[in-house]
């Protein structure tokens, strides 16, 4: 059986690594290429690039950075921000990227999510989603609203809505991203990312507001997640990404533990 | 090109430069070729691929890489066959209902699990089973786990070239292997130090192997697991 993947996600701008709390407030601390080879020798098992400037002019530092990471770490490697054509995610993937994270392009237009399963296959492309609670209405039934632009711009689409459609056109899995988690460290949004992995034959990425290891055992478990995705709590140095697989490996889940 | 070199086929199936990262982190220098020349001269050749069968074998033809590869493979290049480039290499895939190489007996079956909870494609992180010793496997030590992205997979006729196994709802081949050709359904190139340690012994392997067959208590054990893995299998 498949073992539950730990992804670190490494938030780079300008070719440096940032962390923002409710995506914003970013501040650089570090080289994420350093970082990437740090976490990939620990026993990472997926890493995750996502350019949080990804204005064209500073799309070759991006693919500078993700050539360095390629040639560093031999692990699942995905890379997103600012994708918004099979262009843009070829030039990843020649760069070394092997998945292409898709996010606020493929909401402004849809079709760039089949495009994009078409020229490098359905299992490299992620369809990440960045959500947030609203009260339920009628154009957000599920209560989940897919918020794009880095946080900014509230969409009035509805979450399990769109994470249906991404499957449709051909998204191989999804990253569920809660604006109301990140940052926080209290925990992942288990009730929206438990009713997005059931509504889908795709998996399920859980991401923001990862704080103790229990809650990626939460997130593993209660919250039906194929993997869990971590930033702070091992960029500033509280946790080891070792120690977090050790830790869900004694709780019983199936873990990749020798690398 | 030196006729020493070894060679990556390209044959436009996926993005094979994560293959020659890797390779270059283990100190060998590999070159992309899509000339058939290059590849019947190859010290060395690994056969990489994603994507589906039938477009693969279309390229392969185009480019006259089919013959190639079985000229050179028949005068005991070591190849190493990754992913789709496994699979084509067997006589015929599900996949398209696609007749393929035809370097090994045996064909490649579309996964059909029962637990509708079991995603297909399989991708992720699984364990690799050694069921039969091979000089390229060697490395490999139980609850060694590698990635895989795959929807069907391979089904070799006969049992003594299956080197591993792995599971998913039921045991599949994930390794095989014959005279000088060796096989991985995962990719080793994205399996971290148990990866680079098989394109290592790779690449120091003299292509030679054979099967355990004065061994038959070995033999007998690898079959059952086999036939326990068929058994469960539906058709």
């Amino acid at each position: 059986m498949l073992s539950k993947r730990i992804i670190a996600c490494l938030d780079v701008r300008d070719g440096k690594l940032a962390k923002s709390v409710k995506f914003v407030d970013t501040r650089d601390i570090g080289d994420p290429v350093a970082k990437a080879r740090e976490y990939y020798l620990d026993g990472l098992d997926e890493l995750v690039f996502y350019d949080i400037t990804a204005s064209s002019d500073k799309r070759r530092i991006l693919l500078d950075c993700v050539e360095k990471v390629a040639a560093q770490v031999f692990i699942p490697f995905s890379v997103g921000g600012g994708v918004r054509s099979v262009g843009d995610a070829t030039d990843l993937r020649l760069a070394g990227a092997e998945k292409i994270n898709l996010n606020s392009a493929a909401i402004r237009r849809p079709e760039l999510i089949a495009e994009c399963a078409e020229a490098i296959g359905n299992q490299n492309v992620v369809l990440s989603m960045d959500v947030r609670n609203v009260t339920v209405n009628e154009a957000q039934p599920s209560g989940y609203e897919i918020v794009i632009d880095g946080g900014r711009t509230p969409t009035g689409r509805d979450a399990l809505a769109w994470a249906l459609t991404g499957e449709a056109l051909g998204a191989g899995e999804l990253v569920i991203n809660s604006i109301d988690a990140d940052g926080t460290r209290a925990g992942y949004a288990i009730a929206l990312t438990r009713s997005l992995a059931d509504a889908v034959r795709i998996p399920v990425i859980a991401s923001g507001g990862a704080g103790t290891p229990e809650h990626l055992y939460d997130v593993l478990t209660e919250g039906h997640a194929d993997a869990a995705l971590v930033a702070s709590m091992v960029h500033f140095g509280d946790y080891r990404v070792s120690g977090l697989k050790q830790y869900l490996h004694d709780r019983g889940l199936k873990i990749r533990m020798s690398w | 090109m030196s006729p020493t070199a070894t060679v990556i086929v390209d044959y436009d199936a996926g993005n094979l430069r994560s293959v020659q990262r890797a390779l270059a982190e283990v100190g060998v220098t590999a070159t992309l070729s899509s000339h058939p020349a290059d590849v019947v001269n190859a010290q060395r050749i690994v056969f990489p691929g994603v994507g589906a069968a039938g477009s693969a074998m279309r390229t392969l033809r185009k480019l006259g890489l089919d013959a190639a590869l079985k000229h050179a493979i028949a005068s005991g290049v070591p190849t190493l066959g990754i992913c789709l480039g496994l699979q084509i290499s067997l006589e015929h895939s599900e996949e398209g209902d696609t007749p393929t190489l035809g370097l090994l007996p045996g064909v490649v079956r579309r996964f059909r699990l029962d637990d509708p909870r079991l995603k297909i494609p399989h991708m992720g992180w699984n364990e690799v089973r050694v069921v039969q010793p091979h000089p390229v496997l060697a490395g490999l030590v139980p609850g060694d786990e590698c990635y895989f992205v795959h929807g069907y997979y391979p089904d070799p006729t006969r049992v003594e070239d299956v080197l591993a196994i792995a599971n998913y709802e039921r045991d599949f081949v994930c390794s095989l292997g014959r005279g000088n050709y060796v096989g991985t359904q995962f990719h080793a190139e994205k399996s971290g130090r148990v990866g680079l340690d098989l394109l290592a012994r790779f690449a120091r392997w003299d292509g030679k192997f054979e099967h355990q067959q004065s061994d038959k208590s070995r033999n007998d054990s690898v079959r059952a697991e086999v036939a326990g893995a068929q058994a469960k299998r539906p058709c």
